[in-house]
């Protein structure tokens, strides 16, 4: 998301004087501004960057001090080891990371299905106590989950939820599905209602209205959604660590934190399995940045 | 067949009453034009016979049949949106096609439909367009193609020509009328310009605040306006109100004027009453007996003709003049008033009292 803000507002420069006029003045502001910037940067990136070289470096220049920042033997040992056991086969890590597939993907889905057509409700049809249906909504999400973690957790093991991937999904949807209501609800409120009024007029159901003439329009605000859902879920760690504990259940976060704390801690390993979490993040925040400005500004605009 | 009745609609969006008893008969192949200021209820009584507005008390009646609960589509309308509403993702083409495709056509007979209606509207060349790449007489032309493509039981419009500029306005006007002579079809039309309801009506109905004040031809409306407020509504100039009370065989104003008591009124003497003088039923040259005395206020001309303005007392007459009239603020001056064709109002009610002696 803060990649996103920061496009949507660099994206040009700032031209409220005309360049003659403005020379010294924007010179010397631009110049404070890319110093800050870069200030900004460093902090920000040299952990990704520190992350980023651990993760491909020898171990012995992994614990070299002073730190080596450039000389260092490169390998991609580390990667091998997040994929691939030390007997051969597939690693613990690597059957984490393809539950987090599962588990986020599914999750998203599910409460984007859900989500949708309940904002569409929302903002079409006349509800009783509307405002207040949609604060309880939200209000859903003014806890931390680390607050309900222990109800939460009491009751899956009624149910028999407890480590299983069901139960991670269940959870990651219920959390997911307030904001993507809320967020979805804005959008479909951009959409004029007179789309679907005329398509009833031509002789199509309520339903094939919103389906056909309503929702293509809302494709770039379901997928703006769906992806800040997508990144929730996928590096949610605390309902994850205290729902699970198997390793065939256990999604990423916990997994790559279960390196840590034996009696040596293989940061190489760490590194690279935390590049490998990361990357998908990046991939499709990159993909969808379009849309992701697009619809971040849309849905909050108010006309 | 064409016929569309709705009675006794009722609606409120939370404290307002958009409508408030709506009954309204539009007959088979007429042109009904629903006349009213904004907010007047227009658009939602029109919603409302298209199924699109949920109804808190009254039924709709489309050939008879009550139709009240009814969905959209199941109605047999089309509709005119004053936004147009084309589906901004489709083509021209692909937006006058969609009534035709919801109801199954073969891909054949739309594209026959399709091009009939577009050369009837001259939008041919606009057909692969999307609505983004259309001006706002282009997108109503293909908001028209969109409603005219079916032949339904009747067609709404809500105000579709509110949005287009004067000139183009007119032509559509003529245009309108034109299709709906061709077609012979029911056209159920919503307008806050009186000038729209008047050129182009075989029947209008005056709504204000959620109620029906008048149904007639635009005839009627004009000339025999069913109380003060469609009376001030209908007509440019609006109409001149002046109070007074009748007293023997003598109207006599509250600000000092008399006239000769007009013969067809039955009103008693001393209620107090409010006289209604159009434009052209007065004069500032000397044609009858009748006259009120006043001050020349200013002159506004329109080309065609001049609106003098007459200060009587405290109230100002609108006078109709030729264009070539001339005169100084302040000059004095004879009004003739026409009071065969003046109209007598309650003041306290509005309501007509001219209708009875004529």
């Amino acid at each position: 998301m803060a990649v996103s803000v920061n496009e949507a507002v660099s994206t040009g420069p700032v031209r409220d004087h005309p360049p003659g006029a403005r020379r010294l003045g924007g010179r010397s502001r631009s110049i404070l501004e890319v110093a800050l910037l870069a200030v900004l940067a460093v902090v920000m990136l040299f952990p990704v960057l520190w992350m980023i070289e651990t993760s491909i470096k020898e171990n012995r220049d992994v614990y070299a001090i002073p730190a080596k920042f450039v000389d260092f033997q490169v390998t991609s040992e580390h990667f091998k080891d997040v994929f691939v056991a030390s007997g051969g086969g597939r690693s613990a890590l690597s059957v984490s990371f393809l539950n987090s597939v599962l588990v986020a993907g599914v999750s998203t889905v599910l409460a984007t299905v859900l989500g949708v057509p309940a904002a569409w409700a929302y903002s079409r049809f006349a509800v009783k106590a509307k405002k207040d249906q949609l604060f309880f909504i939200l209000s859903t999400r003014f806890m931390p989950p680390v607050v309900v973690v222990v109800p939460i957790f009491l009751m899956y093991r009624q149910v028999g939820l407890i480590d299983t991937k069901l139960g991670l999904i269940l959870i990651y949807a219920a959390f997911n599905l307030p904001f993507t209501i809320w967020m979805m609800k804005g959008f479909v409120d951009e959409v004029p209602a007179e789309y679907e009024d005329a398509a009833m007029l031509d002789g199509y159901t309520r339903l094939q209205a919103f389906w056909r003439f309503t929702l293509p329009l809302l494709v770039p605000g379901i997928a703006a959604t769906a992806v800040f859902a997508l990144i929730f879920s996928w590096n949610e760690f605390v309902f994850a660590i205290f729902l699970t504990s198997s390793d065939n259940v256990r999604t990423a976060p916990p997994a790559i934190a279960g390196l840590i704390g034996g009696t040596t801690v293989d940061w190489g390993l760490v590194a690279a399995a935390s590049v490998v979490c990361a990357l998908p993040v990046f991939v499709f925040a990159y993909l969808v940045r379009k849309h992701l400005v697009a619809g971040v500004t849309l849905g909050a605009v108010r006309r | 067949m064409g016929t569309v009745a709705v009675h006794g609609l009722c609606k409120s969006f939370g404290k307002v009453q958009a409508l408030d008893g709506v009954t309204l008969d539009v007959p088979d192949g007429s042109f009904f034009v629903v006349l009213g200021p904004s907010g007047a209820g227009k658009t939602t009584t029109l919603r409302a016979i298209a199924g699109l507005e949920k109804l808190d008390a009254g039924s709709v009646h489309l050939d008879g049949r009550d139709a009240t609960g009814d969905a959209p589509a199941a109605r047999d309308l089309a509709m005119v949106f004053q936004s147009y509403a084309l589906y901004p993702r489709h083509t021209a083409y692909e937006n006058i096609a969609s009534p035709l495709r919801a109801r199954g056509c073969s891909s054949s007979e739309i594209a026959a439909a399709v091009e009939q209606m577009s050369s009837l509207l001259h939008i041919e060349r606009l057909l692969q367009r999307r609505p983004a790449q259309l001006s706002g007489g282009e997108m109503q032309r293909v908001a028209l193609a969109r409603a005219l493509v079916r032949r339904p039981r009747a067609f709404l419009m809500d105000e579709p020509l509110t949005n287009l500029d004067l000139k183009l306005r007119v032509e559509m006007r003529t245009e309108l009328t034109r299709i709906h002579r061709s077609f012979g079809a029911t056209f159920v039309y919503v307008t806050n310009d009186q000038v729209e309801a008047l050129s182009m009506a075989d029947q209008v109905a005056v709504l204000r605040e959620g109620k029906v004040q008048q149904v007639g031809t635009p005839t009627e409306v004009y000339e025999r306006p069913a109380n003060q407020w469609v009376a001030g509504f209908v007509g440019s100039p609006p109409i001149s109100l002046l109070a007074c009370h009748a007293e023997g065989d003598r109207l006599v104003g509250t600000e000092g004027w008399t006239l000769p008591r007009p013969r067809w009124t039955t009103a008693e003497d001393g209620r107090p009453l409010l006289l209604g003088l159009r434009a052209e039923d007065l004069s500032v040259e000397q044609r009858g007996n009748a006259s009120l005395s006043g001050e020349l206020y200013g002159l506004e001309p329109l080309g065609d003709r001049t609106v003098v303005d007459v200060r009587v007392g405290t109230e100002i007459l609108k006078v109709k003049a030729r264009p070539t009239v001339t005169g100084t603020p302040g000059e004095r001056l004879l009004v003739t008033v026409d009071l065969d064709r003046a109209h007598l109002f309650d003041a306290g009610t509005g309501v007509s009292l001219s209708e009875a002696g004529r």
